[in-house]
């Protein structure tokens, strides 16, 4: 049995009256790749920000290994290995594609103010170190050649997978994927289910990813959870959940099946 | 002769102005903030020195401290009066109030404590002499080397370090910089303290130069410290150093044409020009608003 990584107790949000996610309970093992699915507008983005941090849940738990997230702001939580990627890019664009990566290590590197700004040893040292694990992510990535673009020149599919190098450069136990192959056409999202999986393999994560692509969920996943309405309706090995009646009726409708292509 | 003195005069307080506009470009580059405070941490480094001084502290630990004080204000005001508002989300125009407030305080403050009158500052530096067609011209270029120390080193802060890296990060999406394991707040902070430090050495070299402070000495220094900013392309580091050099000369050849009195609406008719033909500033990026 493989150790639970991240854990989801109850977790509930209500925006005003409105509740967008409600009792919400779910967990990943170390190494799993877990997906996250459901129709437009079921709270799964939600989730993600409840995760992180950004929204604080109005009930429910989250742990990470053993230790509840609650009281740890949102930096800190990406800090203790929670990284994500964002559905609609959010690069820093005007930075270039390494220092984009190195961004997200700011918190592996100790070198002092005074030794910053007079490049000091343990600057150059430190400098040095990152540079060097910056560019083995974007070997990884395959994104080395683009090192010193600006990240707002790259192709759309490149600066997806900077997303998923910066995500990584913090070290993460678990990476939160939001919609990684929105946009990507067929052979696109192919070659990033073979990135994912790899990255799983060489930098030992777990994942969980949100998609609306149900073939590529089912393609990568172990587990899969599927939400509707801010609940959990579903959740088992790809198959169970493929062939479930309350899945399918969520996502073509109780009686409308011509809506096939939704 | 005389020209190339009142180039060097224009310079040097152009490089007063430079590192005033040094913070207000800082600042606003990573929270998008005018803070208009900002012209009077000048004043307060000013009284710091005058206070440290007259204590009879010596001329290191007067500079020291009124560098050390003067961040310690940044931090202290960004915390006090900005920092809700900013984690708030508050729209830009309540920012700005609050900014004129802070402005408003400070000058009152100054006037209650030390009274409206102009203190003197006794001479700072002794420098050797350095004559260009008669006048001494070291303090002025004093204030030119520093300046340009100050710019030099910004930009490799900011360029080149960590915090620098997280300070870009953060100016461009502080959301995404908080989920990358940033901690914005302190980089908001940060940025603030070493804003007002610079705008310290600003009030050093001030107080070198013209050897008086008042209350609201702030004020006028603030606002084309401002205009310096915003005419270099304000966010632009290089930017503002450029404009608060332009603008220094453009005052100085107000003079030069004898026409002193003019000296304040030259400066602003360069602000209304640029705003007119460049408004992203000389060395501006092109805006792009958020939608």
């Amino acid at each position: 049995m493989r150790p639970i990584e991240l854990q989801v107790e109850d977790l509930s949000i209500y925006f005003g009256g409105l509740s967008a996610v409600e009792g919400v309970s779910f967990y990943i093992k170390k190494g799993q790749i877990v997906g996250l699915i459901g129709p437009n507008g079921a709270g799964k983005t939600t989730i993600f920000n409840l995760l992180t941090g950004v929204y604080a849940p109005t009930r429910g738990d989250i742990y990470l290994e053993d230790k509840s997230l609650l009281r740890y702001k949102t930096y800190q939580r990406c800090q203790m290995g929670l990284a994500r990627t964002f559905q609609n890019i959010r690069l820093f664009k005007d930075l270039s594609v390494i220092d984009n990566v190195k961004t997200a290590m700011n918190r592996q590197m100790h070198y002092s103010l005074i030794s910053g700004v007079f490049r000091g040893p343990g600057f150059r040292k430190e400098e040095r170190e990152i540079s060097h694990r910056a560019h083995e992510l974007l070997e990884v990535m395959g994104l080395d050649g683009f090192a010193h673009d600006y990240a707002r020149n790259l192709p759309y599919g490149q600066q997806r997978k900077l997303e998923i190098a910066r995500a990584l450069a913090a070290k993460p136990r678990v990476l939160l994927l939001d919609e990684p192959a929105a946009g990507m056409n067929p052979t696109e999202t192919q070659e990033l289910l073979a990135t994912v999986k790899m990255i799983r393999d060489k930098f030992e994560v777990s994942v969980l990813l949100i998609e609306h692509d149900m073939n590529f969920v089912m393609d990568i996943c172990e587990y899969i959870f599927v939400l509707d309405y801010g609940r959990i309706i579903s959740s088992g090995e790809p198959a169970e959940v493929r062939n479930d009646p309350r899945v399918i009726e969520a996502y073509l409708g109780g009686d409308a099946l011509e809506e096939e292509d939704a | 002769m005389y020209y190339v003195t009142q180039i060097l005069n224009g310079l040097g307080s152009g490089s007063i102005y430079a590192l005033v506009a040094l913070g207000y470009s800082m600042v606003y580059g990573v929270v998008k903030l005018i803070n208009f405070a900002h012209g009077d941490i000048i004043m307060v480094g000013g009284y710091t020195i005058f206070v440290l001084l007259g204590m009879n502290a010596p001329l290191w630990l007067a500079v020291a401290g009124s560098i050390g004080f003067c961040a310690v204000a940044g931090v202290v005001i960004e915390r006090v009066a900005y920092h809700r508002l900013l984690n708030n989300d508050a729209p830009r125009i309540a920012l700005l109030i609050t900014a004129i407030g802070v402005s408003i305080f400070l000058q009152n403050l100054a006037q209650l404590i030390f009274g409206t009158n102009q203190k003197p500052i006794p001479k700072m530096f002794t420098l050797p002499a350095i004559r260009v067609g008669g006048m001494n011209v070291s303090n002025t270029l004093l204030n030119i080397v520093v300046a340009l120390l100050m710019m030099a080193g910004l930009q490799l802060l900011v360029n080149t370090t960590k915090i620098g890296k997280a300070m870009r990060a953060t100016s461009e999406d502080a959301g995404a910089a908080t989920l990358m394991g940033i901690n914005t707040n302190s980089v908001i902070l940060f940025t603030f303290a070493v804003g007002s430090a610079l705008a310290a050495v600003g009030a050093v070299l001030y107080s070198n130069t013209y050897m008086q402070i008042k209350p609201m000495m702030g004020g006028m220094l603030g606002l084309k410290a401002f205009v310096a900013a915003v005419f270099g392309g304000i966010g632009s580091i290089p930017g503002a150093m450029l404009g608060a050099l332009i603008l220094g000369l453009a005052e100085s050849l107000s003079v030069v044409l004898g026409q002193s009195a003019w000296m304040d609406a030259v400066v602003f008719a360069l602000l209304i020009l640029i705003l007119l033909f460049k408004p992203a500033g000389l060395l501006g990026q092109h805006m792009k608003e958020k939608v």
